[in-house]
């Protein structure tokens, strides 16, 4: 951002905040804590977030995206950073049960969720299956897309067992089938530049318990 | 990304009138089109109001025999519905034609029929854009016009609606339930939803500054065979160049909606009339006053050719 920008989106904050706060006291406020250091500095919030199971605690800039707050502030950089506009996958970790992409979600959102990321899925010692099938079957060469494949794929097998539809489901009426092809659709929001795809589908395959 | 402050709303008459009372406030659902927005500074919002806390994410049936669908209903879920794959569909099948399992986890029935265009030209900063900045010029005609449409645009804007999911809402004549920030609240049908670009293409639909989308209403299913097909550039995870969306009986009659060709969801009353008839009089008469452009006139073709599978699969 130039110089120029700071300066205009600074003057913005305070005309809006100014605003923010004379609303606030007519309506009530709303549930978030927010902060305002010095005059100039931009909007922080608080957010507390269950992490890999370790509870935290954040006052974060409000436009730190989940991705940035994971990598940049609690240092978890198993999470990978590709497009940040929604369209590789690296991103991809796990909020209550569900696959996301983190860099198109803010940080201050996710206000006592629960975040399961690359790190918290095995550890070296103890693998997670499908960690472990993505190292027998190949399943990446550079291993930039990997974090976010392998969060991705632990998610779609949830999602096939759960029932959900997708676009290669022939009856929509009846459950999925728990096959490569479904597999293949459901893992397409995830880019892999080396192009790692097939053995990504055996290594799913295996995990799944049926043939690739 | 420019600086703004968030808050999480209390209720949605709160929503609303927060909104209304504060330029440059813009509502939250989840994100994935208004912060990819933001990201670039197309969309700079001084202030963010979170409607996901507000309870609206059920599907309800109603008093009339059809569903209620709550504007924080996440895609995933909404397609998922067992009511909502036995009755209506060709819902489910544009739910699932649309980007990828994890954006659709998190994208909700109203920001869906929000999400603003994917004309490369919007997307592009340093490209005129009248929609972006009112006046300056449109940077698509004249330009590499492959994506956009060929009908329903003006000479200010040629750009297309990216949804699919309002494909078949528009099919499923659904209506928009939203409160404004007086607390009333109204129907809006979809057909009058979004706008038609004319002189104004920045303004996009019926929506007035704070006016909080509720839920989205369908009427009582109607039977019939429910086909959506979208034709991209790649299997998946790619916007339409053109999605028809189509419910027809068994006597060949029903109705018919297009994606990827028009600012809004594309129907035409007398084009339904036509199925019977067969594909090249229903795209005759959906394209009777099209304007196309040398990179984009293939999608009259496709469109027309799309139909015809749609109804031969329709007859079985
Ligand atoms: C890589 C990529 C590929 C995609 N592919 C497709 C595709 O193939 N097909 C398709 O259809 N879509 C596609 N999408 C778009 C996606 O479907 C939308 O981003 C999503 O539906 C937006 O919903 P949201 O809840 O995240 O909206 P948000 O980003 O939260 O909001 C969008 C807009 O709606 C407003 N808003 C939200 N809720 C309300 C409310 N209740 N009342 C009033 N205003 C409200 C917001 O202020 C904002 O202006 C794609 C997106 C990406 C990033
Ligand atoms: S077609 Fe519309 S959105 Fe695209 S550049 Fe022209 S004015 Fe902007
Ligand atoms: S970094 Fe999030 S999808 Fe690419
Ligand atoms: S392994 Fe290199 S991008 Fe996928």
């Amino acid at each position: 951002m130039t110089q120029g920008c700071g300066a205009i989106s600074r003057r913005d904050v305070l005309k809006t905040s100014a605003a923010g706060a004379a609303i606030a006291g007519s309506l009530g406020t709303g549930s978030v804590a927010m902060a305002q250091a010095e005059p100039n500095a931009p909007p922080t919030a608080a957010v507390r977030m269950k992490v890999n199971g370790k509870q935290t605690s954040l006052t974060l800039d409000t436009r730190t995206t989940l991705l940035d707050a994971l990598r940049e502030h609690l240092k978890l950089t198993g999470t990978k950073k590709g497009c940040d506009h929604g369209q590789c996958g690296a991103c991809t970790v796990i909020v209550n049960g569900r696959r996301i992409n983190s860099c198109l979600t803010l940080a201050v959102m996710h206000e006592g969720d629960e975040v399961t990321t690359i790190e918290g899925l095995g550890t070296v010692g103890d693998l997670h299956p499908m960690q472990a099938a993505f190292v027998e079957h190949d399943g990446f060469q550079c291993g930039y897309c990997t974090p976010g494949q392998i969060c991705s794929a632990v998610a779609v097998l949830e999602e096939i067992r759960a029932g959900i539809p997708s676009h290669v489901t022939e009856d929509i009426g009846a459950a999925p089938g728990m096959t490569t092809l479904e597999m293949r659709e459901r893992m397409s929001g995830n880019i892999c530049r080396c192009g790692a795809y097939s053995n990504i589908a055996e290594a799913m395959a295996q995990v799944a318990g049926v043939k690739a | 990304m420019r600086p703004f402050t968030y808050e999480r709303a209390t209720s949605a008459q709160d929503a609303a009138a927060k909104a209304a009372a504060m330029p440059g406030a813009r509502f939250i659902a989840g994100g994935t089109n208004l912060l990819d927005l933001m990201k670039l500074e197309i969309e700079t919002p001084g202030h963010l109001i979170d409607v996901n806390g507000l309870g609206m994410d059920q599907i309800v049936e109603t008093p009339e025999g059809g569903l209620r669908i709550g504007a924080l209903v996440r895609n995933t879920d909404l397609a998922a519905d067992k009511r909502v794959r036995k009755d209506y569909g060709v819902l489910t099948r544009a739910l699932v034609a649309g980007a990828s399992g994890q954006l659709r986890n998190k994208a909700t029935t109203a920001g869906n029929l929000l999400q603003r265009t994917r004309c490369p030209y919007f997307y592009d900063v340093n490209m005129p854009c009248n929609k972006r900045k009112p006046g300056s010029g449109c940077g698509a005609i004249g330009g590499f016009s492959r994506q956009l449409g060929v009908i329903g645009t003006s000479e200010a804007c040629i750009a297309t609606h990216p949804s699919d999911m309002a494909v078949a809402m528009r099919v499923l004549d659904a209506s928009v339930e939203t409160m404004r920030p007086d607390g009333t609240t109204r129907a809006i049908p979809i057909a009058e939803f979004h706008k038609l670009p004319g002189q104004t293409p920045q303004t996009e639909t019926a929506l007035e500054q704070g006016e909080l989308i509720i839920s989205v209403a369908l009427p009582k299913p109607t039977g019939g065979t429910h086909i959506y097909r979208k034709v991209r550039d790649r299997a998946s995870y790619a916007f339409a160049l053109v999605s028809v969306a189509a419910v027809i009986g068994r006597d060949g009659k029903g109705a018919v909606a297009l994606g990827g060709v028009a600012p809004k969801p594309w129907r035409v009353q007398e084009a339904d009339a036509l199925l019977p008839k067969g594909a090249q009089a229903v795209s005759d008469r959906l394209f009777a006053e099209a304007t196309p452009r040398e990179d984009n006139a293939f999608k009259i073709m496709l469109a027309k050719r799309t139909i015809a599978s749609v109804i031969a699969e329709a007859k079985g």
